[in-house]
């Protein structure tokens, strides 16, 4: 393994060597260009993904069984943990051994992928792609790199507040707004305080869900082309960025959370932030579509809660992003540089209306296949599609946007402005050296 | 003339012989430490000089810029503190702690061995398990610590044990004590069995007191065992990195992180895994310094055969 790592780096260094010989260093060329890929006509290939329970397990079966009796090409299937799959991901990558890394795998887009796409492991879909990209083109910016697209998102979801109606209805809020203003909510935090109801749950222990106050605060005041040229730029100074900062600061100011939040993790046990929810402990969680498949698995009956509701992330008088836009995050299907081309046909079927559309129907995420929109059983879910399909850009988990390095310091930060030991602008600044430490 | 020639010629082959039969049984583990202990060390070392995003060739050859960053990052300063505080606090705690129980349960009493199975049951439980059960217990307001302190009428801190920087790493330090103390007590025990009962009979005919006896003639004789018993647990100390990882994270506000839990969450997390190695080879180093400085100070009194063992064969031979 380790040789062949050696040898990968060889021969990147020897065509590197021999592009500088030619003068001709292109910008962007990455090594998967200068290799040809040697099994593109290969009957097999390996297919990763974290449908690993139940109906969604069985249906990703069925789709591969499908594929191969359509085309003949054998799909050596992987269903793992999310968390697991993550790992193996990472290993793989840094083995960079090609029989290692699958050929379709989940992508997460954003910064991830751009440093995915750096390295050379992730194969250009632009073309043959097309006819899937001009379906879904609504999501594939995120998932670009220098105007090529490297992965196709099949679910796209949202992130707002998850509420339990009894609690709402016991504290006296009987008109809840699927837009509310931010004075609807605090409105909405004050009568809960009145009826003795904790508002809201955080996981800030794994500070990424407390993370989301932030980036909605971005979402609101930043207009989507201001936050791609930020990150483009490497420059946050845009005034925007602090006066999201100040938005969560005065949502933190009123001491909404559960007892002890610093810790609580996001979905984890019954004392976990989708826990408090699941149990009727609070009113309500910012957190995203799989809420309800979270809050299922944490109720005493194993069934998802039917109190639950949904809306937006609070508006406010003046900003200056479109209120239409909002913050979340979807999975995309990638196909590794070594792939054969089998596996692009295959990554196109899954985008087909047909497997989007049962895809839908078992709830396993939000489709960004149009055609598959209104097959959606769960109706809070399906509430989402018109929310998302409203005419504003669904801006992408900004830790996710930014890259790892990047995101991981801007959460450090905002978890620390969650315990009153930084401010609005602390968060840019560690956003902004974080970010020219990467260049 | 042929005598000597055929016993040397066999002296040789034996000394080959000898040199042979080392090399075959110190290899596997020589191999194995190679495979697991230098090989790694030396990545780390590797890593700590390039920026490296986790994939693709060490290309981004950065010097020791890596190490600046993180001895400049008051995050990291701040975890070698936690990390003094919980060596220091460990050993301040749990020496006169496991001492006074170690003392208690080699007295001939009812129902020793239970206590004793007791005391040393935590240990026995993986890290992990004792932190979730921990973690649990000390939930606000659901937990059942705090259901117990407002069953007589005492009000839990507001965020939680864990919740608020300025309790955590105390209730940390609690939670290691109570873990950990059964080693303390089980090696103290031990020790405790090779003071032989003679000096405490010739001390008692002297009209020793009990604690006379404890001061004068216990403790001194448990020293080695002591001094071995703190060096544990000050390397221990310094590697913290499961309770912490499950029981806050490093939060709240970082007020618990470790050098650990730091390049963890550098390496896997953010993917700075050039930062990571830096603070690896850090810790290393910090570890490696320590355990040196106190086996030059304290453990060599022990270790330097003459005193010991002289003092062993002295009363073995009182003995006899």
């Amino acid at each position: 393994m380790k040789r062949k790592m050696r040898g990968a780096a060889l021969i990147a260094l020897g065509s590197t060597v021999a592009l500088l010989a030619a003068g001709c260093v292109g910008a962007g060329s990455g090594p998967s260009e200068s290799e040809t890929n040697e099994n593109a006509d290969a009957q097999e290939f390996t297919w990763w993904h974290n449908s690993n329970t139940g109906e969604g397990k069985a249906y990703y079966d069925q789709v591969a069984a499908d594929f191969e009796a359509e085309t003949g090409v054998k799909v050596d299937v992987q269903a793992m943990q999310h968390e697991d799959m993550l790992t193996k991901l990472q290993a793989a990558f840094q083995s960079g051994d090609d029989a290692q890394i699958p050929d379709v795998y989940m992508s997460r887009g954003g910064g991830e992928l751009a440093a995915e796409v750096e390295a050379g492991l992730v194969r250009d879909l632009t073309e043959d792609s097309a006819d899937t990209i001009s379906t879904i083109s609504n999501f594939t910016d995120q998932y670009s790199v220098d105007d090529k697209v490297y992965a196709l998102p099949y679910s796209m979801g949202l992130v707002g507040f998850w509420y339990n109606t009894d609690l709402f209805e016991a504290a006296g809020i009987t008109d809840v707004s699927q837009s509310p203003t931010i004075e609807e909510f605090d409105g909405y935090l004050e009568k809960l305080e009145e009826a003795g109801t904790t508002p809201i749950s955080v996981g800030a222990g794994d500070k990424w869900p407390a993370a989301h106050y932030w980036y909605y605060g971005v979402v609101r005041e930043c207009p989507y082309d201001v936050v791609e040229a930020a990150i483009e730029s490497t420059d946050y100074s845009d005034p925007c960025f602090l006066k999201a900062g100040e938005h969560v600061e005065d949502i933190i100011a009123q001491e909404p959370f559960n007892r002890g939040f610093l810790t609580t993790p996001a979905q984890t046990g019954p004392t976990s932030a989708s826990g408090l929810l699941a149990t009727e402990k609070v009113a309500m969680e910012l957190a995203g579509h799989w809420e309800p498949g979270v809050a299922g698995g944490l109720t005493e009956s194993g069934e998802v809660p039917d109190f639950l509701g949904w809306f937006a992330f609070p508006t406010f008088d003046g900003q200056g992003g479109d209120p239409a836009d909002q913050m979340g995050g979807g999975d995309a299907w990638s196909v590794s540089a070594a792939a054969p081309d089998a596996a692009v046909d295959f990554a196109n079927y899954l985008l087909s209306d047909e497997v989007q559309q049962g895809f839908a129907e078992l709830d396993m995420g939000l489709p960004t296949n149009p055609a598959a929109t209104d097959s959606l059983t769960n109706e809070t879910l399906a509430q989402l599609i018109p929310v998302r399909d409203g005419g504003g850009v669904t801006q992408l988990y900004l830790d996710t946007r930014l890259g790892q390095s990047v995101g991981g310091a801007m959460n450090d930060e905002i978890a620390l402005m969650f315990a009153g030991e930084s401010g609005p602008q602390d968060v840019v600044d560690a956003i902004q050296s974080a970010a020219e430490a990467e260049q | 003339m042929t005598a000597p020639a055929m016993g040397g010629r066999g002296r040789v082959t034996s000394a080959w012989r000898k040199r042979l039969e080392i090399l075959f049984f110190v290899t596997p583990a020589l191999a194995l430490f190679g495979l697991f202990v230098v090989w790694p060390i030396i990545t780390a070392v590797q890593l700590s000089v390039y920026r490296w995003k986790g994939f693709g060739p060490l290309v981004d050859f950065v010097g020791l810029r890596n190490y600046v960053t993180v001895l400049a990052d008051d995050v990291f300063v701040n975890s070698i503190v936690h990390n003094l505080i919980i060596v220091g606090g460990s050993i301040a705690i749990q020496l006169p702690l496991g001492l006074a129980i170690a003392l208690l349960l080699n007295r001939k009493m009812w129902g020793q061995g239970l206590l004793r199975t007791i005391i040393f049951v935590p240990y026995v439980l993986a890290e992990v398990i004792a932190g979730v059960v921990w973690f649990q217990l000390l939930q606000p307001e659901y937990g059942v610590i705090d259901g117990l302190l407002g069953a007589v009428g005492l009000r839990a801190p507001e965020q939680g044990w864990l919740g608020d920087p300025d309790l955590a790493l105390w209730t940390v330090l609690v939670v290691l004590t109570w873990k950990y103390l059964g080693l303390a007590v089980i090696l103290f025990l031990a020790g405790l069995q090779g003071v032989p009962d003679e000096l405490y009979e010739a001390a008692q005919l002297d009209g020793a007191s009990w604690w006379q006896v404890q001061r004068k003639i216990t403790v001194p004789l448990l020293g080695p065992t002591m001094r071995t018993w703190a060096f544990l647990s000050m390397i221990g100390a310094l590697q913290l990195f499961d309770m912490v990882w499950i029981l806050t994270g490093g939060g709240p506000a970082n007020s618990t992180t470790t050098m650990a839990t730091y390049l963890i969450n550098q390496g896997t997390r953010s993917q700075n895994f050039g930062i990571a190695g830096a603070a690896s080879v850090i810790l290393f180093v910090i570890a490696l310094i320590m355990a040196v400085l106190y086996q030059q100070l304290i453990l060599s009194r022990d270790t330097r055969s003459d005193v010991v063992t002289a003092r062993r064969k002295k009363t073995k031979k009182v003995i006899r």
